[in-house]
């Protein structure tokens, strides 16, 4: 009983300091992304979602970060990863039915 | 004591509590997408507005104010070279190469190209959306097109269609009213009044003509409509302009990316 709780707090921890090194990645990113510097905030991001996969954030931020790109198709993947993490989310789901406004915008003039 | 180390225990609560409920910290922050051409225009140097058939109302001449506004346009947003050349007479072009003596090559310059069987009346005077049907042929000339584009160093070619027209209307608005209460406060309210409106209709076709081959590119055609209380007196050819202003971005986004301004939220 003793060995679980121990693991538990030890993995728990573990995803507490995850979350906490994300965090500052996200941090960082939006800081960059606010002077326009999008392809920093973009590694950033990218960054964040590696050390903890379930911060709905850093995929939002990596959405809107890849349709300033025009990069349209990770876009929508990105919100949509945040939406399955966080489908509560008004914020993320405002952004992406925007995205999707201008993703169709961009196909109808593509042909496709 | 006790106290003392009751408001950190309940401030941790408090942050987990948050952190549960998915409170995060937001950054609105502006974006400016890219949105591409729908058009490659990358073989063409040049550009040639060439004219319009057009109708409608009579104090605006549809035409020449089109070519004259999307030359402008094209000069300060697009990196091709705009053509300055005359527009052409595109009605008597067409009405030329549907009539016989063009088919025995009595017409003159460009328009005996192709002579196009017509099978439809040319109206007297272009008033509606339908009298330009019989003008579609022209758009499809390709041997006269391409002739046009002979002459001009193969541009880009831009024609189409415009109807500007008057328009009336009546019927129940909304429309936002001060009132008053019982205490003197101003209070803005919807209120539904009946009214007569006039204003008018624009509805361009653009079709876009590779000048090496004569043959349709690509063609999008809008519709756009503004009417105004009947006291208030617009003059037609502000209309025009203000409904061109709705249409351009799209019409330019044809030949050249557009950037699209907006905001998201940025999330921590």
């Amino acid at each position: 009983m003793l060995a679980l709780a121990l693991v538990l707090s030890a993995s728990g921890a573990a995803s507490a300091d995850a979350r906490k090194d994300a965090q500052s990645q996200v941090s960082f990113g939006i800081s960059v992304a606010q002077r326009g510097l999008w392809q920093e905030a973009v590694f950033r991001w990218e960054r964040a979602a590696e050390i903890d996969p379930t911060y709905a954030a850093a995929y939002n931020n990596l959405g809107i970060a890849f349709e300033q790109l025009g990069k349209f198709e990770q876009a929508g993947k990105a919100y949509e990863k945040a939406l399955e993490l966080e489908p509560q989310n008004l914020s993320i789901q405002q952004n992406y039915d925007l995205f999707k406004e201008i993703n169709d915008r961009a196909k109808r003039n593509s042909g496709s | 004591m006790t106290a003392r180390r009751g408001i950190p225990v309940a401030s941790l609560v408090l942050g987990a509590a948050l952190s549960v409920a998915g409170c995060t910290s937001v950054f609105e922050v502006p974006i400016d997408t890219p949105i591409q051409a729908k058009l490659d225009v990358t073989p063409f140097q040049r550009v040639h507005v060439v004219g319009f058939v057009a109708g409608g109302a009579e104090d605006v001449d549809a035409n020449m104010e089109t070519v004259r506004l999307l030359r402008s346009q094209l000069r300060t947003k697009s990196r091709l070279r705009v053509i300055e050349a005359d527009p052409l007479p595109l009605q008597q072009v067409a009405r030329e190469q549907s009539a016989p003596a063009a088919r025995s090559g009595n017409g003159g310059g460009a328009t005996d190209a192709a002579p196009v069987p017509g099978t439809m009346p040319f109206p007297a005077r272009i008033q509606d959306e339908k009298d330009l049907e019989a003008y579609e042929a022209l758009f499809a000339n390709a041997a006269y097109w391409k002739k046009i584009g002979e002459e001009f160093q193969q541009p880009l070619i831009v024609t189409g269609t415009v109807i500007f027209r008057p328009h009336q209307a009546s019927g129940i608005v909304t429309q936002e009213r001060e009132v008053y209460d019982q205490f003197g406060r101003r209070q803005v309210v919807p209120m539904r009044v009946y009214m007569e409106r006039k204003g008018y209709i624009l509805r361009p076709k653009f079709v876009f003509i590779d000048g090496r081959t004569g043959a349709v590119l690509y063609q999008e055609s809008y519709r756009e409509e503004r009417l105004y209380p009947t006291q208030q007196n617009v003059p037609a050819l502000s209309s025009f302009f203000e409904q061109m202003d709705a249409v351009l971005p799209s019409f330019l986004n044809t030949l050249s990316t557009t950037r699209v301004r907006g905001s998201r939220i940025l999330l921590k």
